[in-house]
């Protein structure tokens, strides 16, 4: 039985609200591989860029109370955050907490005074959704799985920048065969490489897309994305797959801006991995939330994977 | 001084071959070391100065390291044109490099009038550090 069969969910804000699609088709597809997901209870925001800007060590003790509760009210080991904010801000708690006394000082306090059991660094694993899938079931199970083969469909795989950014809070990456790479990561084109798409080659897997300034510089943002946009076209990918929130709704939002403001009309589909994924083992479109999507990919599904 | 509007054209000239989109590379990044009053490095990295001025860059500050791989990804492209000057996916790979090229340049122009861009990502060091840490680590 894998370490990763049953987890602790931590969905945070974004997969409650844009990213519901990312949501919905996690936990789908969780279910369908019968992998078990256990919602972190009474869980807060991880601090996010907000809190971090302001007071890190704040940040610090909001991702380790959803760590504590997980560890020592679940009972659970591992925490699986599918949102690449929420995951790189736990990750940077746990390695804070590691290295930093001044963030175990914060940490101990506020969390005396919240009125809860203070985290302490290694005593839950963080991992990715990527992670969770590659490890509890990997290629060959999700090969073995699959009814509607991914096969003719091009993806290019756009992981954003903080799933391996900065590479010092995730000691397990670039360990080597079988890790996962902060240069080319390679986890989303492994799987779906499983379900049978052809992962084109793509130079901008994790450029930036210009996701905290999307409001405050809007047009820096549609032309980054824009770039994104038209490299996977180049490549010949029909699909970007995602697996941040984050980016996705960058992708999707500024690829409607970049039509309206720059003229520019890009045809390619967004889907989050976890969607992809899903519909290969079965589940319908709605099951997987293709109809909370901005971009509108019903009729690449239908030909390309429902035929 | 060569200017960031200069530079922009400079990026979508058509029929660039693979060496003069690494020097426009290093040009758009000794731009962001002129923007900073610093001398840009003439050392190189792995073999190729682009990456020192990268490292140059992000030593100062973390959240330079958002068009990390975006450097490296024009070196590879480079390696692949140079050493492969007849593959039959040249165009190609030219194609590819240009979009690399495109994006470090959007990503270095945005972060000249927005400093912010990237500290989302890549901004961890200096959320540790004091100001006075960060003068010393540099």
């Amino acid at each position: 039985m894998s370490k990763y069969e049953s987890v602790a969910y931590y969905p945070g804000c974004a997969l409650e609200g844009s990213g519901h699609a990312y949501n919905r088709s996690t936990q789908a597809l969780g279910k369908a591989l019968g992998l078990k997901l256990e919602e972190v209870k009474n869980w807060n925001c991880c601090g996010a860029m907000e809190v971090k800007n302001i007071d890190p060590k704040l940040q610090t003790y909001l991702s380790s109370r959803v760590m504590a509760i997980a560890a020592h009210d679940m009972g659970h080991k591992t925490v699986m955050a599918p949102c690449n904010g929420c995951y790189h801000n736990l990750k940077k708690a746990e390695y804070d907490l590691a290295h930093d006394a001044g963030s175990r000082d914060v940490v101990e306090r506020l969390s005396s005074k919240a009125g809860h059991a203070t985290y302490e660094a290694g005593t839950v694993e963080t991992i990715h959704a990527l992670d969770w899938i590659k490890s509890a079931i990997g290629e060959e199970g999700l090969a073995a799985r699959v009814k509607h083969s991914l096969q003719g469909l091009k993806v290019a795989n756009y992981y954003g920048c903080m799933y391996t950014r900065p590479r010092h809070i995730f000691p397990e990456k670039d360990q080597g065969a079988g890790s996962e790479s902060t240069a080319k990561p390679h986890f989303m084109d492994d799987l779906l490489a499983a379900a049978g798409a052809e992962n084109v080659e793509f130079p901008l897997k994790t450029a930036c897309c210009g996701g905290a300034h999307t409001l405050s510089d809007s047009d820096t943002s549609t032309k980054l994305v824009l770039n994104i946009i038209q490299a996977a076209e180049a490549a010949g990918a029909e699909v970007i797959a995602t697996e941040c929130p984050t980016c996705h709704s960058g992708l999707e939002m500024h690829q409607v801006r970049a039509e309206k403001n720059f003229g520019v009309k890009t045809a390619v589909k967004i889907l989050y991995f976890t969607q992809l994924l899903g519909l290969a083992l079965g589940l319908s479109p709605r099951q997987v939330g293709v109809h909370e999507n901005v971009s509108d990919s019903m009729a690449l599904v239908k030909e390309k994977i429902l035929r | 001084m060569t200017t960031l509007a200069e530079l922009g054209a400079a990026v979508e000239a058509p029929d660039l071959d693979a060496a003069a989109m690494l020097a426009l590379g290093e040009a758009v990044l000794e731009a962001w070391h002129a923007a900073h009053e610093r001398t840009p490095t003439a050392e190189q990295r792995e073999g190729f100065r682009l990456l020192a001025l990268h490292r140059q860059g992000a030593k100062t500050e973390p959240s330079f390291n958002a068009c990390r791989e975006t450097c490296r990804e024009l070196a590879w492209h480079y390696n692949l044109l140079t050493l492969e000057p007849d593959h039959a996916e040249r165009e190609q790979r030219l194609a590819m490099m240009r979009f690399a090229l495109r994006h470090l340049f959007l990503f270095v122009s945005g972060k000249l009038e927005q400093a912010g861009l990237g500290d989302f990502c890549c901004a961890s060091r200096p959320l540790r550090l004091s100001a006075k840490e960060q003068a010393e680590s540099a």
